[in-house]
């Protein structure tokens, strides 16, 4: 009787875990800050590409819409690979901050000078301490910021594509 | 007299680099605690990826500006997500995770504690 009862005991056990580990295989595990929409502190300071003057990132933001801002590099090959994309935004009159990650001033210029400029300003982010104030992982990341709240309506983690471009600019359309 | 002058020197010298390593330590410490996004399996004080050092400066910065640490993971985790950390939150989600143990640990002090008094 007492056998039965621990037999019974254990097949119990392991139907529940069993049961419990079925479940979790189905769980979906999604670990990015994709969807995360965090506040960004516009008291930063950083440093402009072009001019080497400080200047503080809540005035490159336009306070009535939103603006997008894309971290990149010019060693970063996705990032060219991108670039194509950020023009055709720059084409329909969007404000484009740029972060340059990680970069020498030199090769950054060359890499505009070569593949035309999109961004209304650029600030350099030598350390990237910059890029973890933003939520960054890497190079590159696309944001779309509310000049109004200082928060994030979305966030692109890896190059933009063309079907991106569509979302972007309904995205801002939304929330002019 | 410069004997004094060096001695004074070298004083400050001991309580500059003290402090210094007071700092490091405590820096090592929290990212210790976090989890270094871009690396499978390493924390961001063990990996030497661009984003696990910039997150090592981003902390020191912190305690440099005289943050706590407590606030310096809620400031990763507004960006992050709870990810970034360790350790998992006490919520619905986690709760039999942070349970199991406890209940374990009674479960078997119960045990011997009846298989002592039954001897």
């Amino acid at each position: 009787m007492s056998k039965n009862i621990k037999f019974l005991g254990l097949l119990l056990t392991l139907i529940i875990i069993f049961i419990i580990l079925l479940k979790g295989l189905n769980v979906s595990k999604d670990y990015s800050n994709e969807k995360l929409k965090s506040k960004i502190d516009f008291s930063l300071n950083a440093k402009k590409l072009f001019s080497d003057e400080i200047i503080n990132i809540s005035d490159l933001f336009d306070k009535n819409s939103p603006s997008v801002v894309n971290i990149w590099a010019s060693w970063c090959a996705p990032c060219r690979e991108e670039h194509q994309f950020l023009m055709k935004l720059k084409d329909m009159n969007i404000n484009i901050i740029g972060i340059n990650y990680k970069d020498s001033p030199k090769n950054a210029k060359n890499f505009l000078s070569l593949l035309g400029n999109p961004y209304s300003e650029v600030i350099t982010d030598n350390d990237g301490t910059k890029s973890i104030e933003f939520g960054a992982i890497g190079v590159p990341e696309t944001f779309i910021i509310s000049g109004k709240t200082n928060e994030i309506i979305k966030k692109y983690i890896g190059p933009l594509t063309s079907e991106n471009l569509i979302e972007i600019k309904n995205l801002l359309k939304k929330n002019a | 007299m410069p004997k004094i002058i060096k001695l004074v020197f070298l004083l400050y010298f001991c309580f500059n680099f003290s402090y210094a390593n007071e700092i490091n330590t405590k820096v090592d410490q929290i990212t210790k605690n976090l989890r270094c996004l871009i690396c499978q399996g390493q924390s961001v004080y063990d990996s030497q990826s661009d984003f696990a050092i910039s997150m090592k400066l981003v902390v020191k910065n912190k305690i440099d500006e005289g943050k706590a640490e407590e606030e310096i993971y809620d400031y990763l985790k507004n960006k992050y997500g709870e990810w970034i950390v360790y350790e998992p939150e006490l919520n619905q989600n986690t709760f039999l995770l942070w349970s199991i143990p406890l209940i374990l640990f009674v479960f078997g002090g119960l045990l011997i504690i009846r298989k002592v008094s039954i001897k």
